[in-house]
């Protein structure tokens, strides 16, 4: 008794707020995700779980495009993020202040927006598309389309954990390296990308775990056909039109499990770069 | 997910460097350039010309092809709906993001990291699987769909469902703003304003909220820009009813695949415009916290 009446702290307002807090996520999350827990275990067998999320073709190529494609945008992001970063914290130049900003464009615009002008300038007749196509590269409506847009997508997060490591990095390491007579070259790769790495695994992480659940901009650009083009989650919209509620969910639970592993992995990845840069 | 890149943002933020003039550690002035080319370019492909086309094909064909588009009445219920779902959503999430970022911030209690953990699953589940909770819940299979179906309730391919989807993927914008930024400032001058007699409100109103001002001014605008433009959720929910169901993205849908190009990017105009400008104010709430504590 004693210690359910200890107070948590001597400002006042914890219950109000600890109520509220947890009244609106049980009303919102909690009974909604309680649901999909009974309704998976309550409707789906194991066996009906293997059959519908793990053994379909058509499910198993989904995943093939979904984590294919999220794992070369990510990459992508890597690559990409870590040069904007670098010019971005490095370097003055001329509109700095409007890339810096734009580089939060992908979390504010609507990705139905960003689907339908990405689609627009990489078709055959679009601004970029149609230098494309004498050279045979398809993009939209293709397997490159799909990394694009995903690669749009995922774009803040390794610039935006990648900066503050560059910024905090100490100058005098560099100095250092290059007084014992490394070159601009050796530096980067033997000083400062081990010491930015845990930023950029965790950017990297959460632009894939950002793709693997990105829905708005694929359906316009994949062309969506089964087995080559078609993403874990629009199969789930497919099966949920069809009222094949199994189905659905058995790819949800998959998806969710996904999801959650790469959580944790980055949770894991953030303590590991918080000790770097402290 | 753990940590938005706008929260580690303002680390950088504080501790920004530029280097400059030392010539041991800096690039030679070419290489200099290249990379900034690259970097220029690498954004421009992926983000300066989609939203270059976006206004470009919206303004297509003249202004009163642009004003027309917006004014048909199926964009006008679109219009409606969003509004409706924003102005629903982003308040309750307001409320609900400040009263969590306090009790988080503020007191010391067990299953604090699930709660933080639970506030980010938004991030971490794609928005279609979170329009399929609500679908197996209330929908016509649903745990819930008879009973809704004998009472004659609709919640999916409804605005209900509309509603709720947006409120569930929009919940955590709020919080995650204020969380870091009230657990850097600590809870010293509410203290001192404890100690010299002040109420939990009048706390609140003349200590917090004016410390939290900007934090909580970009986290609305951005949870009103991501309410307005959420697309996967609603469209699991939505059913796609024209001039009943649809919000201004799932129009966008519509008139896109029905090949109406410029009504849909001039539709799609206007939620690019809502993000542009929830950048702008990013941009100067961030100089305003800037110039606050160098």
């Amino acid at each position: 008794m004693a210690l359910a009446l200890k107070r948590p702290g001597v400002l006042p307002g914890f219950g109000l707020s600890m109520g509220l807090t947890l009244l609106y996520m049980a009303f919102l999350v909690l009974i909604p995700l309680g649901g999909l827990v009974l309704f998976t275990g309550a409707r789906m067998t194991l066996a009906q779980l293997w059959q519908t999320a793990v053994v379909d073709p058509r499910v198993v190529a989904a995943y093939r495009v979904s984590f294919g494609a999220s794992l070369l945008a990510a990459s992508l992001n890597a690559i990409g993020g870590l040069l904007v970063a670098w010019v971005l914290v490095r370097y003055d130049f001329p509109g700095k202040r409007v890339i810096d900003a734009s580089v939060d464009l992908p979390f504010a615009l609507p990705t139905a927006v960003s689907g339908i002008a990405l689609t627009t300038l990489y078709a055959h007749t679009g601004w970029i598309g149609r230098w494309l196509e004498p050279l045979g590269i398809q993009v939209a409506y293709a397997w490159p389309g799909i990394v694009i847009a995903l690669t749009l997508i995922g774009l803040p997060f390794v610039v935006r954990t990648v900066q503050p490591a560059l910024a905090s990095l100490d100058q005098e390491i560099e100095e250092a390296a290059a007084s014992l007579g490394a070159t601009r070259w050796q530096t980067f790769r033997q000083v400062i990308l081990p010491a930015v790495l845990p930023s950029l695994l965790t950017g990297f992480a959460m632009a894939f775990a950002r793709a693997l659940g990105e829905f708005g901009s694929i359906y316009f650009i994949a062309g969506n056909m089964p087995y080559k083009t078609e993403i874990a989650p629009l199969l789930i919209l497919i099966r949920l039109e069809q009222f094949d509620y199994v189905g659905a969910t058995g790819i949800g639970v998959v998806m969710l499990v996904a999801a959650f592993v790469l959580l944790l992995l980055i949770n894991l990845l953030q303590a590991w770069s918080r000790r770097y840069q402290d | 997910m753990g940590g938005t890149p706008s929260r580690n943002f303002e680390r950088a933020a504080s501790g920004k460097i530029v280097v400059r003039g030392n010539a041991a550690i800096g690039e030679s002035p070419p290489v200099r350039r290249l990379l900034i080319a690259a970097a220029i370019a690498f954004l421009g492909l992926l983000l300066f010309m989609p939203l270059a086309l976006v206004f470009r094909y919206a303004f297509g064909e003249g202004l009163g092809a642009y004003l027309a588009a917006i004014n048909e009445p199926d964009a006008r219920a679109a219009i409606r709906l969003t509004l409706v779902a924003a102005v629903i959503a982003v308040p309750l999430n307001t409320v609900f993001g400040v009263a969590a970022s306090w009790a988080i911030t503020r007191f010391n209690f067990r299953g604090k990291n699930v709660l933080i953990t639970l506030i980010d699953l938004p991030f971490a589940i794609s928005p279609v699987i979170a329009g399929m909770i609500f679908v197996l819940l209330f929908g016509a299979r649903g745990w819930l769909g008879p009973w809704l179906q004998e009472h004659d309730l609709r919640i999916i391919f409804a605005a209900p469902g509309i509603v709720l989807a947006t409120m569930f993927v929009t919940f955590p914008f709020v919080a995650r703003e204020l969380i870091p930024l009230m657990q850097a400032q600590g809870s010293e001058e509410e203290l001192s304003a404890l100690t010299l007699g002040a109420g939990g409100w009048q706390i609140f109103w003349r200590v917090t909220l004016p410390n939290i001002k900007w934090g909580l001014i970009y986290g609305v605008i951005l949870c009103n820009a991501r309410a307005m433009g959420e697309f996967g959720a609603v469209s699991v929910v939505s059913g796609h009813i024209r001039g009943h169901t649809n919000t201004m993205p799932l129009h966008v849908e519509v008139l896109y695949n029905d090949y109406q190009f410029t009504a849909a990017f001039a539709v799609a105009s206007l939620l690019a415009f809502v993000a542009v400008l929830t950048l702008v104010v990013k941009a100067a709430v961030e100089r305003r916290v800037g110039s606050q504590d160098p």
